[in-house]
């Protein structure tokens, strides 16, 4: 089986509301920028291309082919999409190097969630008869995550105002993050409760933007010549769509992808959980057996920026760019789907440069 | 540079079509309409309300009815201070998940009490129905602290 690398990686800033800017032109900046990285010219010079995002955004059948446009797609182009993170479209992607269709792939997510009110809007991938007209949204279900880890003593509100903490001060190293400071764990438990008991500080914030990764055969990235990091593992897995029937206090489907994805091979330098409400990152902490070896979320994580659709595919460039800089050897970056991490996709990247 | 105007259409979004529910959900969902409610046994034997038509864990289909209380137990819950548009009621309430009387696993749905101080997991809950009940999952209008 044919070796992937991973060889570029870059992302827009994330913002609280990109005005009149438009999909396209959230995507165009950040794919010039992942081009010029590995050494295109534009999407004909690779062979494969995929994009994840969501036509809830934007509120119209299609509206992703809508992406398309930043690409240049004349002369014709093999271009694919999924409903999902482009953390999905880049596992798609590998499955397509590895049937032999394509020696390298252009991945792209991107999400404009300001113009809509993304927590009620996120309800509706719920049951269609049980939940959605209910209205019940994101933030609610992961309330009544938090308050059911709570009752049970699995942790404290000071472990949660700890993780909200460490992701502000590691943003502050993130150009692209959309919150950031010195915040110490203090200042986060004097926050009001939003929905109880979640703060404000606990949810990510609804951010608009887009990322792009450019995956080939390590044969394709030598010839190319640019650094790159291995991709040694992908698997996701996903739970029942019934809340009630799930353990929410635990992320048995992110544990199973893990495993399947290799994880448990080797130590673990760095990982960068999708954990969009802070007592999500410390159940996928330890759901995945992550210690005090491991670097959690150096770039701030969700918390710091949540761009829908694509910030599953960032948590793999972030990996990857501390790989490629010498920071780590070893790393996973980890994608979530639906309410309270019902699904989990795990990829493992490892360096280079091991003889 | 100043923020170029934002052009703004009102859309209404309609089907032209109608779907049938089925013999599990649609089962439930005439429950509803006549103020009963309804679960289903999963292949270990546990009774889920709202029912399901496939087991999750065997994919076995599923088809023993239950009936169940309307009351029920207060699982975990989330309190809304500020009320979204959509969201089923004014005032501020809790979502939470609810074990039933004679079932096993807890459902979704909404609480009316006066203050958060009045919610705990472990408080018992009671069904309140719509004045008029027409099949939906919105027939229960809230639970209620017994």
């Amino acid at each position: 089986m044919k070796e992937i690398a991973i060889l570029g990686y870059q992302q827009s800033d994330s913002r609280s509301d990109a005005g009149a800017v438009n999909e396209v032109e959230m995507i165009m900046p950040v794919l010039e920028r992942t081009f010029a990285q590995v050494g295109i010219n534009n999407a004909q010079d690779v062979d494969f291309v995929c994009s994840g995002s969501c036509d809830y955004l934007q509120g119209a059948a299609f509206a992703f082919v809508a992406g398309v446009d930043a690409l240049g797609a004349v002369p014709p182009i093999k271009e694919s999409h999924v409903e999902m993170d482009a953390a999905w479209a880049l596992h798609e992607s590998m499955l397509k190097i590895r049937m032999g269709h394509a020696d390298s792939a252009l991945i792209y997510g991107f999400g404009k969630s300001s113009p809509g009110e993304l927590p009620i809007v996120l309800s509706q991938q719920l049951d269609p008869y049980y939940l959605a007209p209910l209205w019940v949204d994101t933030i609610s279900l992961a309330a009544m995550q938090a308050r059911m880890m709570l009752d049970q003593g699995l942790i404290t509100e000071r472990d949660m105002a700890e993780v909200v903490s460490r992701s502000r001060r590691n943003a502050m190293n993130n150009p692209h993050a959309q919150l950031s400071g010195d915040v110490s764990v203090d200042d986060v438990l004097a926050q009001d409760t939003y929905v109880s008991p979640l703060r404000k500080g606990d949810c990510c914030p609804v951010s608009d933007g887009a990322s792009a990764v450019v995956i080939a055969t390590v044969e394709k990235a030598k010839e190319w010549g640019v650094p790159y990091a291995l991709i040694s593992g992908i698997s996701h897995a996903i739970e029942t769509h019934n809340m009630g029937m799930r353990d929410i206090t635990d992320s048995v489907s992110t544990r199973i992808a893990a495993e399947r994805a290799g994880m448990n091979a080797g130590k673990v330098d760095v990982a960068q959980l999708y954990a969009p409400f802070s007592h999500q990152e410390i159940i996928l902490t330890r759901a995945l057996g992550l210690g005090d070896e491991t670097s959690i979320n150096p770039s701030g994580g969700v918390l710091a920026g949540n761009l829908m659709m694509a910030s599953g595919l960032s948590n793999i460039g972030e990996v990857f760019n501390r790989i490629v800089s010498g920071e780590a050897e070893r790393g996973i970056a980890h994608a979530t789907s639906g309410p309270c991490l019902q699904h989990n996709l795990v990829t493992v990247l490892e360096t280079a440069e091991k003889a | 540079m100043s923020q170029p105007e934002i052009l703004n259409q009102a859309f209404e979004l309609g089907y032209t079509y109608t779907r049938s529910t089925g013999p599990v959900v649609g089962r439930f969902l005439t429950g509803l309409k006549n103020r009963k409610l309804v679960g289903i046994k999963a292949s270990d034997g546990r009774v889920i309300v709202p029912p399901m038509e496939y087991d999750p864990d065997t994919a076995e289909e599923l088809s023993e009815f239950v009936d169940v209380g309307e009351q029920g137990e207060i699982v975990t819950f989330a309190w809304v201070k500020e009320p979204r548009e959509a969201h089923p009621m004014n005032e501020p309430f809790a979502w939470a998940m609810i074990k039933l009387d004679g079932a096993d696993v807890p459902m979704i749905h909404c609480v009316a009490a006066k203050s958060e101080g009045h919610v705990t997991s472990g408080a018992r809950v009671r069904a309140v129905w719509a004045d008029e009940t027409i099949g939906f999952m919105t027939d229960i209008r809230c639970f209620e602290l017994v």
